[in-house]
């Protein structure tokens, strides 16, 4: 096969043991790699509860990567949210899916559970299990330095779990190469449940590619989109500052989410955007392997700069306004190895239910807390529903399916109201982000205050992202290129003679079938929602924007609308016809 | 929905491309619908719900265009490439379909974002809305206008013009003046500004001047003004005929990134003002200037079809140099080519793009200059094919 390798490593964690998986080239077409063929792979054991040794965490790489497509660093992980008990996957750049290719491998998909801390080595040459004992209770920064020592692993990629996933955080990330974070839903908990602390990947095998002239063609027409994008390489786009670039604008469409939700207007937000941040720090770039975009930014000293859901959540969302709060509580997060987004909605709940604004101490103190799994942290690491529920006022938990919204408000750009519903993982931007028409104007602008057949356009967003994620290509990209683009490297590189709504089809298929996933295990009609909140408060309106609670009525009926696009029934449920007309099992 | 149906319809409609009436625009959530009755959706439905999309536009496009579609269509197999930018960038090829039927165009569309029918029209789609649709159908007709006439004038440099196009080269041309408004005289707000009121104003007019003017096909081209030590430009993918709440300021220390909306060609503006005494620039896409701007007879050049990025050669339409540049920052990007280019000149064609104009105080002259611009270019072209006869 060209672009794919043919293997998939299985491995036991509890005897140790591995073998090679070869699935038929049909299963590689049909899922593509990423999110579709983890999901292909995972569907039949969700069932199985999260900490159940039986579920598999998945690693899964795409046919793009180690080749030279533009952002085709990324692969996926998946497995059942600690969280949620939704699906879960997460899309991860850094350098891991390139070098398990490297490897020989297309994925990794792991069972079992260790008696004791282990960690999983893999080159060309084997796979080997090694004891992490000495690597617990260390700060990720640390771990990643002696793994990186290994002379072995002189160029690999690692992935690893820090003290959050030890002391049970629910939403605890698994962090690669020490910077990028398969950060939602908890996924470094499911690992710490199988007690792997690491997973180091080392290899020099290069991808096959079916043609190469095509592929530089693809290639030149993606980077040209790439160059024409004033979000990507614009003077003021990502590329010079990060996610934060989207601060400033989220600032000035009054739809910042503001102490737990409860406003939508940060009045220090000028002095804290990603300007302030650049000047403070002297920021310069770096990036995944396979991109020349770059949207990570570091300090002159070597600061990580926060992406703009923590720079947003970590100063609007807990009434913070101290830059170098945020970027020390960022620092935490991340030496811990936890979601920095469910870790700000959550201390922001607690805010609100203890009726006060952190102050900064309070607020790294907790965060360190429930890192370390102390106090008051240890309620904390459990989330914002479990907390809110806890203390009897679960409607102040800001989430979709147990899962933290991100910084955006959906009464600033509705079409996220509907997403949040949507998403199969919970409250989380990235399936639809409505955003992107609904505020960046890309692929064109569509109307921010209106619910108004927004549907399909949602359930078209989450068919390509899905494709998106299964390519494995970076999100960023698609406010540039679209699957026109990407159709014709994937089909250089495969041989594949696919078209963007082909591809877009095949998205539909693996989008459903995370929403069968999800009903086997008792999601429906009552999980698509929203919280209260948004349909009874207003926003912090201004003279000339009016931010308004949402209109419940018109939220059913577009909610309704879209389980008829997508073939799910009244309740949200999986159809046998529209299963049937996919090719899935109920 | 319907209201943004009916709005594209008009566009359409307004912007000259289509005969009041007949377009066919449909919007999908769970039902399609239309913007009005007609037995031609039963079939256009099929091609919906072949496809993963919220809105599709079905119209034959006016003269001179609808001949030029169906010439290229006959003369070209599945599918034919314009050179322009637009195509490059945006369109990729224009497939041709034979029939309109589902069968047929379900699968050009799978991989276009439009095609041709030949005899009947353009087909385009939109997956968040129908203005998707009017764009690409829009670049449709500009790309293979453009295409035909370039086409031409090199067929007839080598002495070997197809017949048919030399043929239809009178009544085409005649059309196109139809096309055209009347004058292209605009009465435009005098400067010099500093009140952001003021500049939105004078921008929203000129922006729709150059529309009026036919001189953009709305949805492309750009428009900027320097005052306050803050760039005042459209947002990307604005049309310039909707220019309301659609301006960003940019403030020239980049201390907000409220302007990461900003049209892509910020930076090189930018530059421009920095490197003169500027105060305006105006960006269309007049198409003489791109078909103008696409000829060059120069033997044996090793650059040849790579003419957009690679050109070193100084290239002049009388006082107008013609520049190399893609869109936006790359390191062939506009960003770079164009503000050089301007320096001490009324304005610069970009190869097989666009013009850009600059003004002193206001968009007068910026204005006058790309209408002038645009009838130089058209001058030298109908020189160009009448001296090769
Ligand atoms: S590169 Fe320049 S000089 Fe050479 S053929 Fe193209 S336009 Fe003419
Ligand atoms: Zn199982
Ligand atoms: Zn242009």
């Amino acid at each position: 096969m060209h672009g794919w390798t043919g293997k998939i490593l299985k491995v036991n964690l509890t005897d140790k043991t591995t073998e090679e998986l070869r699935l038929p080239p049909d299963v590689y077409l049909r899922n593509i790699g990423g999110k579709g063929l983890s999901g292909e792979l995972l569907l039949e054991h969700f069932r199985h509860s999260w900490d159940d040794p039986q579920m598999p965490l998945a690693f899964m790489t795409g046919p793009l990567n180690n080749t030279s497509s533009p952002t085709s660093g990324r692969m996926t992980v998946m497995s059942r949210s600690p969280l949620t008990g939704a699906v879960c996957d997460a899309s991860v750049g850094g350098k891991m899916g390139t070098v398990l290719k490297r490897a020989g491998y297309d994925g990794i998909v792991m069972t079992g559970k260790s008696l004791d801390w282990c960690g999983l080595s893999i080159s060309e040459t084997g796979v080997s299990f090694g004891n992490a004992a000495h690597l617990t209770g260390l700060p990720i920064s640390e771990i990643h330095t002696q793994l990186a020592a290994d002379p072995v692993m002189k160029n690999g990629a690692h992935a690893m779990i820090g003290p959050a996933a030890e002391n049970g955080v629910r939403y605890a990330a698994i962090v690669f190469d020490g910077h990028y974070f398969a950060g939602r839903g908890g996924l470094g908990l499911v690992m710490a449940e199988k007690k792997l602390k690491f997973i180091s990947v080392n290899g020099s095998l290069k991808t096959e590619v079916f043609d190469r002239d095509e592929l530089k063609a693809a290639q030149e027409e993606i980077f040209r989109l790439v160059s024409a994008s004033p979000m990507l390489t614009g003077d003021l786009g990502i590329t010079n500052y990060g996610t934060g670039a989207l601060y400033d604008l989220m600032h000035s469409r009054r739809m910042m989410p503001t102490n737990n939700f409860r406003q939508t207007y940060f009045e220090h937000s000028p002095s804290m955007n990603a300007y302030a941040y650049k000047k403070q720090y002297d920021t310069r770039k770096f990036g995944c392997a396979g991109c020349h975009i770059l949207c990570k930014k570091v300090g002159a000293k070597g600061e990580i700069i926060p992406e703009f859901e923590t720079m947003s959540h970590f100063s609007a969302l807990v009434g913070n306004s101290d830059l170098d709060v945020v970027v020390e509580a960022n620092r935490i997060c991340n030496e811990a190895g936890m979601d920095t987004i469910s870790a700000g909605v959550t201390l922001a709940t607690y805010a609100e239910i203890t009726d006060q604004t952190l102050s900064t101490e309070n607020f790294l103190q907790l965060l360190e807390n429930i890192a370390s799994g102390q106090g008051e942290g240890v309620a904390l690491g459990q989330g914002a529903l479990r907390f809110a529920t806890e203390s009897g006022q679960p409607q102040v938990a800001m989430v979709s399916k147990g899962m933290e919204f991100p910084a955006y408000d959906p009464r600033g750009a509705q079409g996220m109201a509907l997403a949040y519903a949507t998403s199969t993982r919970g409250g989380c931007h990235l399936r639809a982000y409505p955003i992107a028409h609904e505020i960046l104007r890309k692929p064109v602008a569509t109307d921010r205050f209106s619910l108004s057949g927004k549907a399909r356009i949602i359930k078209i967003s989450e068919d390509m992202n899905a494709v998106v994620d299964s390519l494995t290509a970076c999100k960023f990209l698609f406010f540039a290129a679209s699957l026109e683009e990407y159709a014709r490297a994937l089909n250089a590189v495969t041989g594949m003679q696919t078209s963007a709504q082909e591809l877009l089809k095949l998205g539909e298929r693996i989008y459903y079938r995370e929403r069968i996933m999800n009903a086997r295990n008792g999601f429906a009609v009552n999980d698509d929602d929203i919280p209260a909140r948004f349909f009874e408060e207003s926003g912090s309106s201004s003279e000339t924007i009016l931010i308004a609670p949402l209109k419940r009525s018109e939220f059913l009926e577009e909610r309704a609308a879209y389980y008829r696009i997508r073939g799910l029934d009244e309740q949200g449920l999986p159809t046998a016809e529209k299963c049937a007309e996919l090719g899935l099992s109920c | 929905m319907l209201k943004l149906l009916i709005k594209y319809e008009q566009k359409l409609v307004e912007h000259g491309l289509c005969a009041s009436g007949t377009p066919l625009v449909g919007g999908v959530n769970d039902v399609v619908i239309w913007n009005r009755e007609d037995p031609l959706s039963e079939e256009l439905e099929k091609i919906i719900a072949g496809l993963n999309i919220n809105s599709l536009i079905f119209a034959r496009p006016v003269e001179p265009f609808f001949s030029i579609l169906n010439y290229l269509a006959r003369h070209s197999d599945t599918e034919f490439v314009p050179e322009d930018t637009e195509t490059r960038t945006f369109l990729h090829s224009i497939p041709v379909a034979r029939s309109l039927t589902a069968t047929e165009i379900i699968p050009l569309l799978q991989k276009r974002k439009g095609c041709v029918v030949a005899g009947h029209g353009i087909i385009s789609f939109g997956t968040v809305s129908p203005e998707q649709a009017f764009v690409v159908f829009s670049s449709i007709i500009f790309s293979a206008f453009v295409k035909f006439f370039v086409d031409h004038a090199y067929a007839q440099q080598v002495g070997a013009p197809d017949p048919e196009a030399k043929k239809m080269l009178p009544e085409v041309l005649a059309a196109y003046d139809q096309f055209l408004p009347g004058h292209a005289e605009a009465e435009l707000v005098t400067g010099d500004f500093s009140n952001p009121g003021d500049i939105v104003r004078a921008m929203i007019q000129a922006g729709q001047a150059t529309v009026n003017a036919r001189m953009v096909d709305s949805f492309f081209g750009n428009i900027s003004y320097f005052a306050n030590d803050t760039v005042y430009i459209s947002q990307t993918g604005s049309s310039m005929d909707e220019l309301e709440s659609c301006i960003d300021a940019c403030p020239l220390d980049d201390s907000a990134c409220t302007g990461i909306t900003a049209s892509s060609e910020l930076l090189a503006h930018r530059d421009i003002y920095l490197g003169g005494s500027n105060r305006a620039i105006l960006h269309g896409h007049p198409k003489f200037s791109v078909i103008m701007s696409m000829l060059c007879f120069e033997k044996d050049c090793k650059n040849r079809g790579k003419c957009h990025i690679k050109c070193d050669k100084p290239r002049f339409v009388d006082d107008i140099p013609v520049i190399p540049g893609e869109v936006g920052s790359g390191p062939r990007g506009l960003s770079n080519t164009l503000p050089p280019a301007v320096q001490g000149r009324r304005g610069a064609i970009v190869y097989g793009h666009g013009v850009f104009t600059v003004g002193q105080k206001d968009f007068r002259d910026a204005y006058a200059s790309l209408a002038e611009i645009e009838a130089l270019c058209r001058n030298f072209y109908l020189k160009i094919i009448s001296a090769s006869n």
